[in-house]
């Protein structure tokens, strides 16, 4: 070997795989573009950009569906390979997964401003802290040269053969701009990949968006103007001056954005078992301590195995007064089942739910046929009247039912619940009024074992004396 | 051609290169003519040959290449062109 | 002994924590936005990840890139929203990665309304994205269930790498029923396929293209005979009085518990009736419904769908015995009289005929 003759050289970047044995056939050291694509020349850029920020190893790099679907083949880094269009969404999951990582999400045309418009729209809104370069030319490559959003006026392609009319197909998309106009983005440029000058101005731009990352600023573009001879039915040379010529007029160079030296650096922290902390958030949940056998003990048979409809307007504590009455079975052993009446049934002011207490497990949560109705208001008396059954209980608040049930089959337990509540001071406990006359009636649960109940489940204690006192009231009011 | 990871020596066919110098790897070049355009001093051009891939690669006059890496740039292929610039003992 | 009553979404959320899952991509639809609400609300206390994604095409997709990176990860919608995923769940399959997807089914087909059904049964366990696939898919008739199948498919995800649903409605989403908590899981196995940005894993590759015929090929027959592994070990099913049944009663979901509580009535008249209450619907019990046609001699599928999952049950029965099928749907909910109705008239006429 002879002595140190040559000084530094600028070669195939590290970041790039020597032999690409990814790629399958032959040719595992050359790319798969066509001769003089932009594509070839932004990896380069980019790969060397990796170098110099010593990133590779911790780069992921995403490829969605376009001539540089086989990003994979080349980066020597982590790659994901993903869905055309989605590659910002794949890059939020994994940005959020890893932030320590380096996200690149690198895209087309076709891939970014038509088919995953609003994933970038999104992404760059939300300031997901990644890199996306962004590949103009103004053509689908991959698919055979087919219009693109970003297609020029006459433009002509194999799906605007008279040339684009843009008063038919839109106007070419100006996505710098438009995503410049967002609050979170850090840094947008378009740049070109013609001379020797812009090639350079390219780089500064591809090395200052993947710093802007390295440095936790935020989102970050960089749309590259990119020659696709092939598809544009240009040599090499012909195609950078239609580059300088057409596409840079419609495509107007330059910075859009960038807030980089205002920005603070984000700090997000990688998700965690955090298993104190779910101990701690599930033992702040509401629970029963259960006690006793649901024997049914002291329950006349008729008032045995309940099934229970409670119905009102909305604002009258319906489905708290349902899940109340459930709790305190829960706490005395027995099974229950709690379901409300929810969307479209439970708006235009109504509510309801349904709550099945037994010895046995419950096998239908729902209740067609009610043993029990109690109603706090006159419309849901008379939409669940008919369907009680036979035998069973109605317990209505007559200081808003005038109308008294006309079913001659039935227990009917006439109770001025909202007056009660409203001598308490607080419209709102006539469904507990109603709950402690229900209870009263049938001697299924006492007073006490409502109270030890609400201590247990209640979140807010500040009503509970309130709340007591309601329940209390409804039992006296039936004896 | 045997290109270096140490980065600091270049050899073709067993010698050492001596920068500023550019090698054209002609198996890898696509012929485009990019490295052509951009290059000051105009010491590339395009050879009447043809290589294995069936592209007419790029050739170095064999001097007065500046080292200035603006083909190493402009060029798609990672491997095609490599720029060895001068060392600074040579300065 | 502590025990909760708990909404059926809500217990589902709380297993999926219990499993260790810390992210959560979703958009919002009736009736399973409270999953997601849950979701925002628990997950950044622990430290995880929520987003309400620009739609459910993006939500999967943002899945797809926690699941890259090695996370447990979820989604949840409802019937229109998992249509739009279904693009993501192909993917997902195709780069065999894990995740957790929730389906609280409505009625449709179009917008349809937000009632329970059991439509999606054809979208989510015969397919509805491209490609050869098959989804875990697991049915729960119980917030317990939730919690717990919500618990397992995390782990079934991870152990097989590919996507597993929990396929449920409204009604058993929106019900509160007591829950006991199991214990949480304290460490997620390490996914050394992932790519998670760190030195050892910079050469990991996830990837659904396979140029080359022969490689997709064989990519889909590697992922059959995963599928084929699933079957042999998976199937999952609960089993009601079929010992002596004259006819079985074949339904999921909450569809379940409704046949539950017409089965205690018949058999009240004396009907020997039984129920078999598939718990996985794909891998499906095909194998115990054709044993339970060696010995019963009616079957009756209820469904809330013009019949989707019955095809499977006549598939299992083979033309052994006839196949009855009730189904409501639209949102409608067949009422325990119908249902009794339903069993006397597929009774078979003279019991067990030889
Ligand atoms: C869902 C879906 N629709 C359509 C396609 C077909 N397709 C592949 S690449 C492409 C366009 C690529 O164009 P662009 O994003 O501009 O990238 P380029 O090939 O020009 O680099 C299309 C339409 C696809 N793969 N997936
Ligand atoms: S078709 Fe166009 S974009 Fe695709 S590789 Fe060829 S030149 Fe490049
Ligand atoms: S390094 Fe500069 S001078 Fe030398 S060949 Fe390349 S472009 Fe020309
Ligand atoms: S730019 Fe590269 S590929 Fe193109 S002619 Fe020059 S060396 Fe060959």
């Amino acid at each position: 070997m002879s002595t140190m003759t040559g000084g530094a050289v600028l070669q195939w970047p590290e970041s790039l795989y020597r032999t690409f044995h990814r790629k399958p056939g032959g040719g595992q050291e050359s790319t798969h573009y066509c001769p003089g694509c932009g594509h070839g020349v932004l990896h380069k850029l980019i790969a060397e950009a990796m170098d110099d920020l010593a990133i590779r190893e911790r780069t992921v790099f995403i490829s969605p569906v376009g001539c540089s679907v086989f990003g994979y083949y080349y980066f020597d880094c982590g790659n994901v390979q993903v869905a055309h269009g989605r590659a910002p969404a794949v890059a939020t999951g994994i940005k959020r997964a890893l932030p320590h990582s380096v996200v690149i999400s690198y895209q087309g045309d076709g891939d970014l401003a038509a088919i995953g418009t609003s994933n970038i729209l999104h992404a760059a809104n939300r300031g997901e802290p990644i890199t996306v370069f962004f590949v103009n030319n103004a053509i689908y490559g991959m698919t055979g040269g087919q219009m693109a959003p970003t297609t020029l006026d006459g433009q002509r392609t194999t799906t605007s053969p008279r040339g684009r009319d843009t008063m038919d197909t839109g106007s070419p998309l100006r996505v710098s701009e438009l995503l410049s106009t967002l609050d979170a983005p850090v840094y947008i440029e378009r740049v070109a990949l013609t001379d020797a000058k812009h090639i350079m101005t390219a780089r500064r731009a591809v090395r200052k968006a993947l710093k802007a990352q390295v440095e936790g600023k935020g989102f970050s573009l960089v749309e590259v103007l990119s020659p696709c001879p092939i598809n544009w039915k240009m040599d090499p040379a012909e195609s950078k001056a239609w580059i300088t010529d057409h596409l840079m007029p419609a495509f107007p160079l330059g910075v859009y954005k960038d807030v980089l030296a205002e920005r603070e650096p984000q700090t997000r922290l990688a998700p965690q078992l955090a298993l104190d902390k779910v101990a701690e958030l599930f033992a702040a949940e509401p629970s029963v301590e259960r006690t006793g056998e649901p024997t049914w003990d002291g329950v006349a048979d008729r008032y045995r195995e309940p099934q229970v409809k409670i119905a009102g307007f909305g604002g009258q504590g319906v489905l708290f007064l349902g899940s109340l009455l459930a709790n305190v079975a829960l706490r005395r052993n027995y099974h229950v089942t709690w379901l409300p009446a929810y969307g479209p049934e439970s708006r235009g002011g109504t509510a309801n739910c349904n709550v099945v207490i037994s010895a046995e497990p419950v096998a239908s949560p729902m209740v067609t046929e009610p043993s029990v109705l109690m109603a706090l208001n006159a419309p849901s008396l008379e939409r669940f009247e008919p369907t009680v059954t036979p035998g069973g209980v109605i317990v209505y608040n007559s200081t808003l039912i005038s109308k008294t049930p006309t079913r001659q089959d039935v227990e009917v337990v006439a109770v001025p619940a909202t007056a009660i509540a409203d001598e308490l001071g607080e419209t709102r406990a006539a469904n507990l009024v109603l709950l402690g006359a229900y209870l009263a009636h049938t001697g299924m649960f006492s007073a006490a074992e409502v109270e030890a109940t609400m201590d247990q489940v209640l979140k807010s204690h500040g009503m509970l004396e309130l709340n007591r006192q309601a329940v209390a009231r409804g039992f006296a009011a039936t004896t | 051609m045997k290109r270096t990871s140490e980065g600091e020596i270049m050899t073709v066919a067993g010698s050492a290169v001596e920068g500023p110098a550019v090698v054209i790897d002609e198996d890898l070049c696509k012929g485009c003519g990019l490295c052509i355009d951009v290059c000051p001093p105009g010491v590339l051009r395009q050879d009447s040959k043809l290589n294995h891939l069936g592209f007419h690669p790029v050739a170095y006059l064999g001097k007065w290449c500046n080292a200035c890496g603006l083909c190493f740039f402009a060029c798609p292929e990672p491997g095609a062109i490599v720029v060895v610039k001068p060392s600074r003992r040579h300065r | 002994m502590a025990v909760e009553l708990v909404k059926g979404n809500d217990a589902l959320l709380r297993g999926a924590v219990l499993a260790g899952c810390r992210t959560f991509y979703g958009y919002p639809i009736t009736p399973s936005s409270e999953i997601a609400e849950s979701a925002a609300a628990l997950l950044p206390q622990l430290g995880g990840t929520f987003v309400q994604s620009e739609c459910e095409v993006g939500a999967i997709q943002m899945v797809y890139g926690a699941a890259s990176a090695g996370e447990r990860v979820m989604t949840a919608s409802s019937s229109p929203g998992i249509s739009l995923k279904l693009e993501g769940v192909s993917y997902l399959v195709g780069s065999e990665l894990p995740a957790v997807i929730i389906d609280i089914m409505r009625g449709g087909p179009g917008l349809g309304n937000i009632a329970p059904a059991q439509g999606d049964y054809f979208q989510v366990v015969k397919g509805g994205g491209h490609g050869d696939y098959r989804l875990i898919v697991l049915a729960p008739n119980s917030p317990q269930e939730m919690c717990d199948l919500a618990m397992l498919a995390f782990e079934l995800a991870d152990r097989y790498r590919n996507p597993v649903v929990v396929l449920s409605d409204g009604f058993t989403g929106q019900m509160m029923e007591a829950v006991e908590f199991p214990v949480p899981v304290t460490s997620i196995p390490p996914k050394d396929w992932a790519v998670r940005a760190t030195p050892e894993t910079s050469g990991n590759l996830i990837n659904s293209i396979r140029l080359m015929p022969e490689d997709l090929e064989e990519h889909v027959t590697a992922l059959f005979e995963k599928y084929a592994s699933i079957e042999a070990a998976e199937v999952r099913y609960e089993e009601v009085q079929t010992a002596d049944a004259e006819l079985v009663v074949v339904g999921y979901g909450i569809v379940s518990r409704l046949l539950r509580a017409a089965l205690a009535r018949v058999r009240d008249q004396g009907l020997r009736v039984g129920m078999l209450r598939p718990i996985t619907l794909w891998p499906y019990p095909s194998q115990r419904l054709a044993e339970l046609a060696e010995t019963a001699s009616g079957f009756l599928v209820a469904e809330l769908s013009t019949g989707q999952m019955v095809e499977d049950v006549r598939l299992a029965v083979n033309g052994r015995r006839p196949v009855a099928f009730h189904g409501r749907y639209g949102g409608a909910v067949p009422s325990v009289d119908e249902l009794v109705k339903a069993i006397e008239a597929a009774y078979p006429a003279e019991g067990r005929s030889a």
